[in-house]
């Protein structure tokens, strides 16, 4: 123990006075001032105020814009920096196309699975004859499907479609990524294959056969090519700050993913601790990243203003990497661990704040002058819905974190409800914005059913809440029971069955949108829907609004 | 370039750091403490294959394997055993200890539990022995057979739960199950447990 305490003490010394150099090389060297500047970095000349949504109908956009408040047409310097963007665009299509469309389909085959997954839990006698299909092997599929088939994968796509508008150049390689997507996939299907016939290599988060998981990290590895040689060639003077959380999740989770799968790296207890250490921070510097990097660039230009304040920003990514980094041993609390280890985690949970309030106050303050773009672009309600669930999921999180909360909620459903607070709240829907804005610009046509994209606001957005609430209230009944000595254990189980029939059905309305989706998305991609000559907004703004058009 | 550099190269460290503290100092610390306890024995042949079974059915996504101190909670008193300790899993890879307790604690279930009987008929069906649960029935894990062999294990049966003609038997995977949860034993006293000196 001593030797754990003497090096906690020398390392909170080293970085401390770490910090406070960090500190004063960055006030000498100006590293603050630059925010308006950096933080325009995404838009094009005489842009700013300028909206960019919908994808294409003129007239609708003017709409929109309307709405914003009128701004001066484009010089000719704005027009260039226009085409350049559409050329930017143009060449990420391929790759880009690849790794959305790849992500849609096991979106709706880990959904599926997932609900299959739910069900069982009230109805334990349903499909019990195939060692397959049984309980212990769909939930790591449905995970791992949507963990990495979905999320990851949409991510990365997203990413793509960001690097040439970001760093301003054509994608550069782009077949590396389009390969990267194939080989990703292979990965998938293999892993899923192998969970479902019983090949798990039995740590949460980590289940897929360890010579499978090289197929990940080979994909991944060339889907990272092209952002690597974009940024060579860049022809922009400021990193924006969602190239940052880009090139951070670059290297972050091929060291975690690498690292984590290692066989027989550790066994016991020290395995537990590598399992989390791994597990919570591919959500926090893997997916995490990837969802922000898609926020602060859609929410800026579709209200065409620059991010609130941009130091901010930055302050937010360094917490973020600071904090996130340590926390995956709550999920240990009260577990077989040394302790002083578990109370770092728990104390970096709380920092999280810090974080998460500087990301909030720039997306939300960001957004609040525009609200009334909620109510037309389907993007942005997506994306600042994310962005709220992506507050609300963290504050959670670190309340979870401390030990009186967590003695009740640790072993319960609780703890799903939050998971998919995260993962489905901020990740998910903000990917779903972010594929309404990009798929437009890949085929060069609006959406082709705009009631589609209704339905699956509602679907997704009744659904999840379903889900949520009625999965919080019975996890966190169910740890109250489990700690009530009074009450046999089977009173936790039973009493749980009303909610989890509940979450049932919020999954399977989540599972009918995310249908809907696919199926839209493919019709879209596959270029067969109607051509609409305006644009797919949730509704048109008024046409015009004297009393309005000058705010 | 430089700044992109310097953003990879600090994000790698923090990441590296992150590691230092929460996953190799404890280790080194629990790797120069742990001894293997007396009252532990490795796990038996038939255990480990079993111990697979268990992994690849995915029992751990609902049992939980660490009994937690009685000031976090009632798992003692509901007979789960004492507070786990490091030395406890010296032989477990992939660790088992699990992040749900929709199902009961399961690090003694050996002891609290040890008819074979009692297992197979739950693994078959665990509404035969436990009428409220709601763990999946394990149907494939045996089979119908006109007339027991002689070195079969016969699972007994209420009549409700029964298949209408012949007798169920174990097939290895569930014999092999059934003996790693006997092995789960960790009911020796944690004072037993050789631990370098704390100064």
């Amino acid at each position: 123990m001593s030797t754990a305490i003497a090096f906690l003490l020398a390392a909170t010394f080293v970085i401390s006075v770490g910090g406070l150099g960090l500190l004063i090389w960055a006030l000498v060297n100006d590293q603050f001032t630059m925010g308006k500047r950096a933080a325009q970095t995404i838009f094009g000349t005489d842009e700013v105020g300028r909206v960019e949504d919908p994808a294409t109908p003129a007239d609708t956009r003017a709409e929109m814009q309307r709405e914003r408040g009128e701004i001066a047409d484009r010089g000719q310097q704005g027009l260039e920096d226009r085409a350049a963007r559409v050329r930017a665009d143009r060449s990420s299509r391929t790759p880009v196309t690849w790794w959305l469309a790849s992500s849609l389909v096991w979106l709706v085959l880990g959904s599926i699975i997932g609900l299959i997954v739910s069900m069982k839990f009230h109805m334990p006698d349903w499909l019990v004859n195939d060692p397959a299909l049984t309980f212990g092997r769909l939930r790591p599929a449905h995970l791992n499907l949507v963990a990495y088939g979905w999320a990851s994968m949409a991510g990365v796509g997203v990413g793509i479609w960001l690097i040439p508008r970001l760093f301003k150049v054509t994608l550069q390689g782009p077949a590396y990524a389009t390969a990267g997507a194939i080989i990703w996939n292979v990965g998938i299907f293999l892993g899923t294959a192998a969970l479902l016939t019983g090949y798990s290599d039995g740590m949460e988060w980590l289940e897929f056969p360890w010579p499978i998981d090289i197929t990940l990290v080979v994909g991944g590895a060339l889907a990272a090519v092209p952002l690597i040689l974009s940024l060579l060639k860049r022809r922009v003077q400021h990193l924006y700050v969602s190239a940052w959380y880009l090139l951070a999740a670059l290297i972050w989770f091929p060291m975690l993913f690498v690292t984590a799968n290692l066989p027989n790296l550790f066994s016991g207890v020290e395995q537990s601790m590598l399992n989390w250490w791994y597990a919570h921070n591919v959500l926090g510097l893997w997916m995490t990243p990837l969802g922000l990097a898609a926020a602060y660039y859609m929410i800026p230009k579709i209200v065409g203003a620059p991010i609130y304040s941009y130091s901010l920003s930055l302050v937010g990514f360094w917490a973020l990497a600071l904090f996130y980094s340590q926390v995956g041993l709550h999920h240990l609390i009260g577990g077989p661990v040394p302790t002083w280890a578990v109370t770092i985690s728990i104390v970096h949970s709380v920092m999280m704040v810090i974080p998460v309030v500087a990301v909030a106050v720039n997306h939300h303050m960001t957004v609040a002058p525009h609200w009334r773009l909620l109510l037309y672009s389907p993007t942005l309600r997506f994306v600042v819905l994310g962005a709220v669930m992506y507050t609300a999921a963290s504050l959670q999180g670190s309340m979870q974190a401390l030990r009186s909360v967590n003695e009740i909620t640790h072993f319960t459903h609780y703890t799903v409800a939050h998971a998919h607070l995260g993962l489905y709240g901020f990740l998910t829907y903000i990917m779903f914005g972010a594929i309404y804005f990009i798929m437009p610009r890949l085929t060069g046509r609006e959406w082709p059913y705009p009631k589609a994209i209704t339905a699956h606001f509602w679907l997704v957005f009744v659904g999840f809440a379903v889900y949520f609430i009625f999965l919080s209230i019975g996890g966190w009944l169910q740890g109250l029971a489990m700690q009530d000595p009074s009450r046999p254990f089977m009173e936790s189980v039973t009493l749980t069955l009303p909610y989890l029939e509940a979450r049932s059905v919020g999954g399977a309305i989540m599972t009918l949108g995310h249908v809907v989706f696919a199926v839209h998305a493919f019709i879209a991609l596959s270029r067969s829907g109607p051509v609409r000559d305006d644009a797919a907004l949730f509704r048109r703004p008024a046409a015009q609004s004297p009393a309005g058009g000058s705010a | 370039m430089t700044r992109a550099l310097g953003i990879v190269a600090a994000a790698a460290m923090i990441l590296l750091f992150a590691a230092l503290m929460i996953v190799v100092m404890p280790s080194i610390q629990l790797q120069a403490s742990v001894r293997p306890p007396e009252g532990l024995k490795p796990y038996s042949e038939s255990a480990l294959v079993g111990r697979d079974v268990y992994v690849s059915l995915g029992c751990v996504y609902c049992h939980s394997q660490q009994p937690r101190d009685p000031s976090l909670g009632p798992d003692a008193i509901r007979g789960w055993g004492r507070a786990a300790v490091p030395a406890d899993f010296i032989y477990d890879s992939p660790h088992l200890l699990g992040t749900m307790r929709t199902g009961p604690d399961l690090l003694n279930i050996g002891a609290r539990q040890p008819s074979v009987d009692w297992h197979m008929t739950h693994l078959y069906n665990p509404r035969a022995v436990m009428p409220e649960s709601i763990m999946p029935a394990y149907p494939f894990l045996f089979e119908v057979k006109e007339e027991a062999g002689p070195r079969d294990i016969v699972v007994n049966l209420p009549d409700d739960f029964a298949p209408d003609g012949g007798v169920v038997v174990a097939r290895p995977a569930a014999r092999d199950l059934v003996q790693y949860l006997l092995e789960l034993d960790r009911t020796y006293p944690v004072d037993e447990i050789p631990v370098e000196e704390a100064d």
